[in-house]
């Protein structure tokens, strides 16, 4: 039996007729054609899958496309706004966060609900926060490295954003 | 990929759930989906009916009856209660554990009735739902019931919940005045599961006697325990660290430990003493405090 769910993806809302069984993921790669959304797994572990859910970093291979229907996903093709790649992005190119890149996506999206509450992480929060997502290639290293330098950037902008509104204040 | 098929249906209140799950087809609920998702693909559940819970409002809520009591929703996630602010300074074992299990997606989503329903030997919140002296309140076609913690572990994915009842919340009696509680975790390096999980609650006079003290542990043995032993030989003493030590290495005392290729049986039984002591450690620090 087909259910018809709207979910609204990168800012854009989308209704399908689905099957129960189709898993987040699959919606997103199949159903909606957004392949920046990888499968490494399938089995929870890997986090290649890794997509916001209602602000959330979650596996998407680990929930049913009918349990989003009405949240708001991001992905990582909606990181970048303009043109202009997120920080997290940039900061992964600048450290040479990756290498072969199948990782990258679930990482960002996972270092983006991270830094969303702790602006200011230690290397073991770091750590402690990416335990969901496997890289078979970096060693991990200028993964920590990207998402710091990814946080020291943020700050920097929220405080140049706070300025700017003080200084507009009558 | 799940290629059993299955309908679905998200209804809005508990009674309609239970009415649902009550119909005969093998009918299952679906919360976090993070056990239960799994086990689909693998084809080891073949659900005819999935109902969703996540439309039931009031299982969401983390909430303080006037008593003091805390009410943690089933539907809880594992990182809301982490992040709870009551949770963080009433239940501190509980929100310890939380914060534990899995990594960060998988707190997300993954729910606390899900676990308690769930009942892995290798589930974090057992530990401290049982050191909390916590019950479990479930609904099914006869209304509602209650079941003591105690009462509820009986194995690995064997609970006293009959296939007809849902866990509608945990209800957590509020810990006396100086009461402090921790929960420390030997995980599994892959999977992240505990080996060994200790939570330790302990309550001290204004004298710095042990009045209460409750241990669960979780991981070591088919269903999560209460390490009755140790809890009996920490009351009563300074919980100095000769009695801290004494009373950490009778939480296995008496009990079937598991064996598999992450720990013998020997092993865990060793893990237990050593993370009991870490945890009552912690746990009279934060009572001191
Ligand atoms: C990669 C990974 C790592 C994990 N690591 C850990 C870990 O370290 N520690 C740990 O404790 N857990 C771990 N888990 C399990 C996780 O905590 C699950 O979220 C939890 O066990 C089940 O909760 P859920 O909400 O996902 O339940 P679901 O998967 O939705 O359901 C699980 C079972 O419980 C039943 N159920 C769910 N809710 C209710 C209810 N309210 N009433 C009655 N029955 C109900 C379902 O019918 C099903 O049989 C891990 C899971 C994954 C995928
Ligand atoms: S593909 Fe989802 S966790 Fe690996
Ligand atoms: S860059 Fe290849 S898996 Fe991470």
């Amino acid at each position: 039996m087909g259910h018809t769910v709207t979910v609204t993806v990168n800012g854009t809302s989308y209704s399908r007729e689905i099957e129960p069984t189709l898993l987040l993921v699959e919606f997103l790669r199949e159903t909606l054609a957004l392949t920046g959304t990888h499968v490494g797994c399938d089995t929870s572990q890997c986090g290649a899958c890794t997509v916001l859910v209602d602000g959330r970093a979650t596996k998407a291979c680990t929930m049913l496309a009918v349990q989003a229907d009405g949240a708001t996903v991001v992905t990582v093709e909606g990181l970048a706004k303009n043109g202009d790649l997120h920080p997290i992005q940039r900061a992964f190119a600048k450290e040479h966060g990756l290498q072969c890149g199948f990782c990258t996506p679930g990482l960002m999206i996972t270092a983006v609900d991270f830094l969303e509450r702790n602006a200011s992480p230690s290397d073991a929060e770091i750590r402690h926060a990416i335990e969901g997502n496997l890289c078979r290639c970096t060693g991990y290293h200028n993964i920590v490295n990207a998402i710091r330098t990814a946080s020291a950037e943020m700050r920097q902008a929220a405080s140049g954003e706070a300025k700017i509104a003080a200084e507009v204040q009558p | 990929m799940i290629t059993h098929p299955f309908t679905y249906q998200a209804p809005a209140t508990i009674e309609e759930a239970v009415q649902q799950l009550g119909k005969g087809d093998d009918a299952k609920v679906i919360a976090g989906g993070h056990s239960l998702l799994p086990l689909m693909k693998l084809g080891l559940a073949q659900p005819e009916t999935l109902i969703d819970l996540r439309h039931i409002a009031s299982l969401h809520q983390i909430r303080t009856e006037a008593d003091g009591t805390i009410v943690i929703g089933a539907l809880a996630t594992h990182r809301d209660i982490a992040h709870d602010k009551t949770v963080r300074a009433k239940l501190a074992a509980l929100a310890d554990a939380a914060g534990e299990v899995g990594d960060l997606q998988v707190r997300a989503r993954g729910t606390i009735g899900g676990s308690l329903a769930h009942a892995d030997s290798a589930a974090d919140e057992p530990a401290p739902t049982l050191a909390y002296d916590a019950t479990i309140r479930a609904m099914g076609p006869a209304g509602r019931r209650d079941i003591a913690a105690r009462d509820y572990f009986k194995g690995t994915f064997e609970t006293a919940l009959a296939a007809n009842e849902i866990i509608a919340e945990i209800r957590f009696p509020a810990p006396a005045g100086r009461t402090g509680g921790a929960y420390a975790k030997f995980a599994h390096p892959a999977s992240g599961f505990a080996v060994t999980g200790v939570a330790a609650v302990v309550t001290i006079k204004s004298d710095g006697t042990v009045e209460r003290a409750a241990i669960g542990v979780a991981g070591v043995a088919a269903a999560a325990y209460r390490a009755t032993e140790a809890e009996r030989a920490l009351t009563g003493t300074k919980a100095d660290a000769k009695a801290i030590v004494e009373a950490a290495a009778k939480a296995a005392n008496g009990i079937t430990a598991l064996s598999d290729l992450a720990a013998s049986a020997e092993y865990r039984k060793h893990l237990v003493t050593v993370y009991a002591k870490r945890a009552i450690e912690r746990a009279i620090q934060r009572a001191r405090a």
